[in-house]
């Protein structure tokens, strides 16, 4: 956190869809290194946003640089310091997941070894299944292989804990944690509070289309606290997911 | 900074993955390989007997008479010889058994032998070729010992290539397989693709348009040539399939699927653009693969159908492959003997990719 130096940096974006306006003039840095979250409710512009940054939309009009690269200039270049998990993305058919990382090094002109992209995301044992026979929590993990196979200096990740149970999720926080760790940035998106506190260094809320707040987690708690706001039920020291996984086990289940 | 990025390798990787993924789908093998596949079994056995006479023989007949030899001889009957009467008469209404012969030496000397014959009009037609056999038969035993008197028939037959079924049956077969692997194939890969967006994904990578594109055709084509060779292969070690010029033939007529492959494959990059959902696929690929089917010479000759209906058979491109590939392994035609027939392979192709272009959807 100490440099700050800017990553991406996005200046009055303008994504419209006929007549809907999706993104009505975002602006925002991502530092490197950090984890910097976009939260919102759904339809709020954050998926329009990434792909945006990702070269994988056409924005309407305002200016993207990604690591020194404009998205309109060089978005091949920016391709290949990026990874991308998209949200619900397939992989290709009836491939295992060695076959499908070979064909993503392929793809990035990479060359990696596939069973030490695998054991990055601790899915080794799961090297000769196919991606749908993966539970939710694996199919996430490996995604996340397929973001890392060309040693990015940034990859985005769109809500990848959702539909995962607490363990999976948990997991996952670690996973991107060791991620951010090697001196990756990341970039997240999510419907989970919690997540966002645990997990990002600052987080930025998106409502139609514009950021009505940015900053560290724990400076807007104190924000609101500061303007007089008080929970209406008494904080308790453990939640019910504390409950949950104090009864199910810490431990990472394979399925 | 880092090593310049190879769309080579990009196009290779993708053509390895589909390859591996087409190898693995039950469905591209079903239509590829096993469904023409047992056409050309059923074909080939059925075609490859020719006519044959079930006759009975008479209980007691005279086992030592040369008629019966003669007859064997020909190849054109089976003779059943230890069957009763009452079966034998049952059968013979049937229709079962063509004729029943009965053979009796003479015990006046001259002629040596009684042939009796017992037709049965439930199998007519090969009673009449019973008959000219054993009017052959018995001119041949009866001259033996004489000189023709009026005129001898000196008769030679030019020795010709025997035009088998599996002759006509297999490329209308390789025809049909190549036909169903491009269209249902091509879009039923890019439809999933897109829907499942792998498209998108692969999009997030610095691959170009035109590698997943290129990549996609190199292993159907590829996919496509491998089901040709097995077919032909097949065709011609079990079926006695003719290949005039042997692996020149072959070769031949591998460069006329991979032109008919890419072809189709237009048209499924235009079904997978039009289709809304998984489940029209199939109904809007049939309306291109079944009438081609049908009516491009792929079972009967495009001369036997009704003369109105030849203008549309001649119209599809599966009629011209179809048509190219016969030339090809039967005649010995090269491929610039059968220039016309690409040429309007090339127009379709030309038209349909024009259509493709148009219609066609990354997301």
């Amino acid at each position: 956190m100490e440099k700050r130096n800017v990553i991406i940096s996005v200046k009055d974006l303008v994504k419209n869809y006929d007549d809907f306006k999706a993104v009505q003039g975002l602006n925002f840095e991502v530092y490197e290194n950090e984890i910097f979250g976009l939260l919102g409710p759904n339809g709020a512009g954050k998926t329009t946003t990434l792909e945006i940054i990702e070269t994988l939309r056409q924005k309407t009009s305002g200016e993207v640089i990604v690591d020194g690269f404009s998205i309109d200039k060089d978005p091949n270049a920016i391709k290949r310091i990026i990874g991308v998990q998209l949200q619900a993305a397939g992989y290709y058919p009836n491939l295992n997941l060695i076959e499908l990382l070979e064909l993503f090094s392929g793809l990035y002109g990479v060359s990696v070894n596939p069973m030490e992209m695998l054991a990055k995301v601790n899915l080794q044992d799961k090297a000769k299944a196919k991606y749908k026979a993966l539970s939710g929590g694996q199919k996430q993990r490996f995604s996340i292989a397929t973001t890392l196979i060309n040693s990015p200096k940034i990859i985005f990740l769109d809500e990848p804990t959702t539909g995962l149970d607490p363990q999976a999720r948990r997991n996952l926080w670690d996973l991107i944690t060791d991620i951010r760790s090697q001196g990756t940035t990341v970039v997240i998106t999510t419907h989970y509070m919690d997540e966002a506190e645990q997990l990002c260094d600052r987080v930025a809320f998106v409502e139609r289309g514009q950021i009505i707040a940015l900053d560290t987690p724990d400076q807007l708690i104190d924000n609101l606290i500061a303007s007089g706001f008080e929970r209406k039920k008494e904080v308790k020291k453990a939640n019910l997911e504390d409950v949950f996984i104090n009864l199910t086990g810490q431990e990472w289940r394979e399925d | 900074m880092k090593t310049p990025y190879s769309h080579t390798k990009a196009t290779l990787a993708l053509a390895k993955a589909s390859f591996r993924s087409i190898m693995r789908s039950p469905s591209a093998v079903v239509f590829t390989l096993a469904f023409p596949l047992i056409f050309i079994l059923v074909f080939g056995f059925l075609g490859g007997g020719g006519t044959k006479l079930d006759i009975a023989l008479a209980p007691g007949s005279d086992m030592e008479n040369p008629v019966i030899v003669a007859l064997e001889k020909t190849g054109l009957v089976r003779i059943t010889k230890d069957d009763n009467l009452d079966n034998i008469n049952k059968d013979l209404e049937k229709g079962n058994y063509d004729a029943l012969i009965s053979v009796e030496k003479n015990p006046n000397g001259v002629p040596a032998y009684f042939t009796n014959v017992k037709y049965t009009s439930a199998s007519l037609d090969k009673g009449n070729i019973l008959k000219s056999i054993l009017n052959e038969i018995s001119f041949n035993l009866n001259t033996q010992n004489l000189k023709p008197t009026v005129t001898e028939i000196r008769a030679t037959t030019v020795s010709g290539r025997l035009y088998r079924t599996i002759d006509f049956i297999l490329p209308g077969q390789l025809g049909f397989s190549l036909l169903s692997t491009g269209v249902f194939g091509t879009a039923f890969v890019f439809f999933s693709l897109r829907q499942n967006l792998v498209i998108k994904r692969f999009f997030a990578t610095p691959v170009k348009r035109s590698s997943i594109v290129i990549g996609e055709g190199i292993a159907r084509i590829g996919f496509a040539l491998l089901g040709a060779l097995f077919i032909i292969l097949i065709g011609h070690f079990f079926f006695k399939f003719t290949l005039i010029h042997g692996a020149t033939t072959v070769l031949n007529m591998l460069v006329l699927a991979t032109m008919g492959v890419i072809v189709f494959m237009g048209f499924g990059f235009v079904v997978s653009g039009i289709a809304k959902s998984e489940s029209t696929i199939p109904p809007i690929s049939n309306i291109i693969t079944l009438p081609q089917f049908l009516l491009s010479g792929t079972f009967f000759s495009i001369d036997a159908f009704p003369s109105w209906l030849q203008p549309i058979s001649r119209a599809l491109p599966l009629t011209y492959l179809n048509d190219a590939m016969r030339k090809v392994a039967f005649e010995g035609a090269g491929l610039w003997d059968v220039k016309h027939q690409m040429l309007i392979m090339l127009l379709w192709g030309i038209g349909i990719y024009a259509v493709a272009v148009k219609t066609f959807k990354w997301e």
